[in-house]
Order: C-alpha cells, then structure tokens, then sequence
C-alpha cells in the first residue's frame, strides 16, 4: 500500500483520540479511501496491524457502511438521495437523468470511467429535495435540468484533463 | 387564527447575512460568555437548572434530559464520556445539519458547558459520513475553541479540562440510535446493545457511564444555563416546554425548517400560511408529522382526545398543536421534528414502498424479525406497485408489520413497522383493492420507487 505522507501523519494523529485503538478503525477507512479512493483488501490487514485487532474485525466494518467501496468507482462520485422527500419531488427522474448522461447503471461505473451514480438514503437536506451529492459537495433542487447542467460541468472538466 | 410569529433560539442566526462559522464572529454575538460563566458554578446546579426546564431531547424520543443526566453512574469511578448525537439520518430531518455547518461554536459551547455539568473529561461528536464538510467545520471550530482556551486543557484557567473529537460515521442509518452509535465509535458494526444492562448512562462506551444527546438538545441547553431553567419553561407549553425546530419537506409551497415554541402552533397553521398551503391546483392528502418513522396522519380524520377535567375535545389533523403529548394522544409522535408532506397526487402504495425500502437497507440484521420483516415488507409493496400485486397481500402486510414490535433489540423494530400499520390504517382501500385494479396507468411522473 502506497499512502501518502500526510495520509500516514493524520492516521497516526487520530489514533490518540481514542483510549482504545480499535476506535481509530472508521476513522483509518476513510484516510485510506480518501487516499486511494476505495479500500483494497490489503489495507484491511494494514489497519489490523496498526489498530492491533484481526483483519475480520476490519473486515466486517467495511462490509457493513455503506460508504466504503472495496472496489474503485469512477473519477465522479454521484449520489442522489433516494428516500422519500426527495423522491416526492422528483428524485427517481433526477437519478436517471444523470445515468442516461453518463450512459452509465446505478451503482456501475460508467464506460468512459468518468462517474459512478448511486442512489443513497437520505441526505438530511430535505426541504431542498431533490438533493445529490458530487463527490463531497450538496447540490439542492436539483430537478432534470440542474443534473444536466451539472452533468455538462462534470463533463467539461474530464475534456481539460 | 393567525399563526404565531417564530422563535429562533437555536436557529437566531441560521441564514442571517455576514452571520459566519468563525469564532470571532460568534464571540462578537456574545459567544461562549455563558461558558466562562457556567465553570464559575457548582456542576450540580447547573444541572438542577436542566432538571427545572423539562427540556425534552429532540433526538426523536422526547426524553427529559435533565433525567437522563441524572442516571448517570457516578459512583463507579470510571470516566464519563458525552456523545454528540450528530447522526441526523432520519428521514424528513434536517435541522442539525444548518446548526452544524453555520453555526458551530453555538454546539461546543452547549457541548463544554454540558461536560463541566455532568464532569466528563473527553467527549466526541458523532457525524454522519455524509457531511464531510461539517466534519471540517466542526474539526475547525473545536481547534479554534481550543486556542481560546474554552476547550482542551485547564479550562479559562479553571483546572478543569475537557477534549472535544469528531468522529465521522460511513452511511448507515442505525449509527443514530445510540448503542449502535456506542459501537460504532468503539470501531465496530453498529449493532444496538440490548437494554438492560446496556444503558449508557450505566455501561456506555468502553463499558463506562456515557450520555448522549442530539445536537439541537445541547444547543438548548446553552439557552437553559444562559436564561435559567424557570425561563425555559415560559417557552412552549407545559411539560413542551421551549422552542422546536420544525422541518418541513414534500409537497407544499414553502418547504423548510422553521423555529416556534413547542406547542403553540398547529399543524394547520405550519403547514398552511408558515408554509404555504398546498401546491397549486392540490389538496392535502397526508403528513407524517416527526420523521419517516412516525405513524401517518390522513387529512379529514378526527381525534376524540380527553381533556384534564374528564371532558372530551374532537380534532381534526390540523388542529394538532405540535408538541410531544397531543401528538401521542392523536396515534403518532413527534419524533425529530421532520415533518413530510403529501398531496392527492400521491398513491399510497407507493410512498410506502418507498418507506420500506428505505428501512429494510438500513435494518442492522441482528433480529429476526426487524431484518425479515423490514425485508418482506419492501418486498410486498414493491411488487404491488409494479403490478404484481396479489389478493392477501393488504393482509400479508399487516401480518409482517405486527409481528416485528416488541420482539426487537432496538427501537428500529417500532421504527420499521409503524409506516406499515399506519399507511394500512388510514390508507387501507388503496391497498386492499390493488390486486384487483391492476393498474395499468402509465409509469407515474415522479416515481418514488
Ligand atoms: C433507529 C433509530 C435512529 C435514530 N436516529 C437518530 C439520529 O439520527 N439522531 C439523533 O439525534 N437521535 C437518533 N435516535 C435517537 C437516539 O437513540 C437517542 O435517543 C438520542 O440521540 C438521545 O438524544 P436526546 O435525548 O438529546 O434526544 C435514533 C433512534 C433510533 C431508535
Ligand atoms: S431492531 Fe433491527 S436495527 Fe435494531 S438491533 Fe434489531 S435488527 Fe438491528
Ligand atoms: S429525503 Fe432526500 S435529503 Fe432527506
């Protein structure tokens, strides 16, 4: 595993947070994610060593949250929130918008390798519905033709690369 | 009758322009001068001025929480630890979210001024994953309060010292019911602890005496030791006492959160003029009044409630005043305040449909029932709704739902089959004459499953 220096400075740092190591686990699964961009299997046995635990006990955290992917996704991660207020107003159009943009499936990666679209619950923006969210960052009302502008942003930045 | 003006304690600043996170903006609204008068006091009496306020906790369950404060073991020895209840991850709410990410300092100080109440030495906010940025902004914050000397070591010089961590969860629901947050902090699955013995006032995190309560909660704790607990309980109604904040969202002109005393507005009164009334051209057809978990009310029912001198009083659903009692008496809850919303457009299959598949991704699976149940009953409704609807499936339903209460480790078992029950009690023609209407409608202009 190839973590960057500053990845292995905060790991160090937030393990002191906790009177027990094995604390530090989801906190080191979002370090390493944020790093590499997924969790590979090694890293399971990594954070084992670190947290002085067995790689199981690693094993069945990233099994359980949903947020921890074992397999990398696209450069884009896009999530539309699911659940009902954001259905209510639209939220199932609003995903498949962004599918047919990407000419991609929920929860693929899409062929040029640009996104992932995912439908996760809900966000805790509701008043705002339809939300998703890009990569860290909330996007609210976003109805067929805010994902299609967004969809054209993202689309723009993969050209200047 | 008009609807009341709001009342914004714990929202004053929500969305108020120039109103910044930073520490110096919140010190020149006055901020952590309640703090520095808080260590001055005995931490006893800061928690009689709790006890005196009936504050409520507005996680979801309404329980007092200067009660709750006061099973804490203390005799044990072992540290105290405080949770931030942060999780803010049932559906409909989203009132700690705004608190979190505009105005920080206003939950450290509620945080600090609960730690030096109750003598807790290290406390964590427990984040849901998906607000990366409020993570930053708290981690911010606290590293702000901490050079300011109101967090960290010897506390305004008082010796008193206390450590404040974020902790971000990973997208799993069950983080917010507070024994599944206690193991997830402690690094594992989030599966609730069976209580007893588990209480965590009792055995917490690490096995030691832990408190945990939602983020508006300690918020409102600031405003009891800033004004005294008496003054808390002018707000509101009695035994509601203080303000709440509602969070509005589906189907009506203005959704969005909103800031009144508890129980002195109706749902009416919200729902109409606060917020505008129904989309143009519809009516109201339901509401579930305290997050996707609170049973649903059907607009043109009527409740027969009792009154203190043995009298009865009849009210319709928007007569409801929001607060915690009248809301039980009329069947439902208050829950976290998430208020949904939904107008004649909407069919009832499918909006719980939509519910069930939410709860039967997020069951933990340790029981039986909550974990086959919840599994089944997005089963059913799903296949309802896409045509495949069978004759006993109304009854199959009502089955399912009935059997997972009581019968569970954790409130996620009420949690999961309320929506059921309840969308079968006031709903129930739609259900029951699916198999037979087969719809053959075109695909519905806003799915919602
Ligand atoms: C399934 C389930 C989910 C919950 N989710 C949350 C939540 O997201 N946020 C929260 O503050 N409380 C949540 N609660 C309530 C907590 O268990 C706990 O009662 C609350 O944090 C206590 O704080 P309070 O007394 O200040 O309300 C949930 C409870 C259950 C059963
Ligand atoms: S009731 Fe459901 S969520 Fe709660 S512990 Fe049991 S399986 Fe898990
Ligand atoms: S339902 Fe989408 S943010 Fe709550």
């Amino acid at each position: 595993m190839n973590l960057k220096p500053a990845t292995l400075q905060k790991i160090d740092e937030v393990i002191t947070h906790y009177p027990v190591k094995r604390s530090a686990t989801l906190p080191l699964l979002h370090l390493i994610q944020e790093d590499l961009g997924y969790v590979p299997e090694k890293a399971e046995e990594w954070i084992a060593a670190k947290l002085e635990i067995q790689p199981i006990n690693v094993y069945e955290v990233v099994t359980f949250y949903p947020m921890f992917r074992r397999k990398p996704i696209g450069r884009r991660h896009i999530k539309v929130c699911r659940t009902l207020s954001c259905a209510l107003m639209g939220g199932y159009k609003t995903c498949e918008q962004f599918e047919q943009e990407f000419n991609t499936h929920r929860g693929e990666v899409s062929p040029n390798g640009e996104v992932t679209v995912d439908f996760v619950e809900c966000l805790a923006s509701c008043g705002t519905a339809p939300v998703v969210m890009i990569d860290d960052d909330l996007h609210e009302k976003v109805d067929c033709a805010k994902a299609k502008q967004l969809s054209e942003q993202i689309k723009a930045e993969a050209k200047k690369r | 009758m008009a609807a009341p003006e709001q009342r914004r304690i714990i929202f004053a600043h929500i969305n108020e322009p120039g109103y910044s996170n930073d520490i110096s903006c919140y010190v020149r609204h006055g901020g952590y001068e309640v703090l520095k008068k808080a260590v001055t006091r005995k931490p006893e009496e800061l928690i009689e001025e709790v006890k005196k306020s009936g504050l409520r906790g507005r996680g979801g369950a309404g329980f007092p929480c200067g009660v709750k404060w006061g099973l804490v073991d203390r005799k044990s020895g072992k540290p105290i630890y405080l949770i931030v209840n942060a999780d803010e991850s049932e559906p409909g709410t989203f009132k700690d979210r705004y608190i979190m990410h505009q105005d920080p300092h206003q939950l450290i100080e509620g945080t600090m001024i609960s730690c030096f109440a109750n003598n807790v030495k290290q406390a964590y906010i427990y984040i849901r994953g998906e607000m990366p940025h409020g993570a930053r902004i708290l981690e911010k914050a606290i590293a702000e309060a901490r050079a300011a000397g109101f967090v960290g070591q010897n506390i305004l010089g008082t010796g008193y010292s206390c450590e404040i961590y974020v902790h971000r969860g990973a997208g799993a629901y069950i983080c917010g019911e507070e024994t599944g947050l206690i193991e997830s902090l402690e690094g594992k699955r989030a599966n609730p602890r069976i209580k007893p013995p588990y209480f965590p006032a009792v055995l917490g995190l690490y096995q030691c005496p832990t408190i945990v309560n939602n983020v508006e909660t300690l918020c409102h704790v600031k405003y009891i030791v800033e004004h005294g607990g008496e003054a808390f309980t002018k707000l509101g109604t009695p035994n509601n006492t203080g303000t709440r904040i509602f969070c509005v969202s589906g189907h009506v002109q203005r959704p969005g959160y909103y800031e009144f005393e508890a129980g002195k507005i109706t749902l009416g009164q919200l729902l109409n003029e606060v917020c505008g009334g129904p989309l143009p051209g519809r009516k109201f057809k339901a509401v579930i009044p305290g997050g996707s978990s609170a049973k649903i009310l059907r607009f043109g029912e009527t409740f027969t409630l009792k009154n203190k001198d043995g009298s009865t009083r009849t009210l319709a659903v928007e007569d409801i005043p929001m607060d915690f009692d009248t809301l039980a008496a009329c069947g439902t809850m208050g829950g976290s305040g998430g208020v949904i919303v939904m107008d004649d457009t909407v069919n009832m299959v499918e909006a719980l449909a939509n519910i069930n598949a939410f709860y039967s991704h997020e069951s933990c699976g340790q029981c039986t029932p909550c974990r086959e149940g919840s599994l089944w009953m997005k089963k059913i409704t799903t296949r309802m709704v896409h045509g495949n609807a069978r004759t006993e499936d109304a009854a199959l339903l009502k089955s399912v739902a009935d059997q997972i209460p009581g019968r569970t480790i954790c409130a996620f078992g009420e949690a999961c089959s309320w929506p059921t029950q309840s969308f079968l009690a006031k709903f129930g023609d739609e259900f029951k004459g699916y198999a037979e209407a087969k719809p053959t409608k075109p695909a519905p202009a806003t799915p919602l499953i």
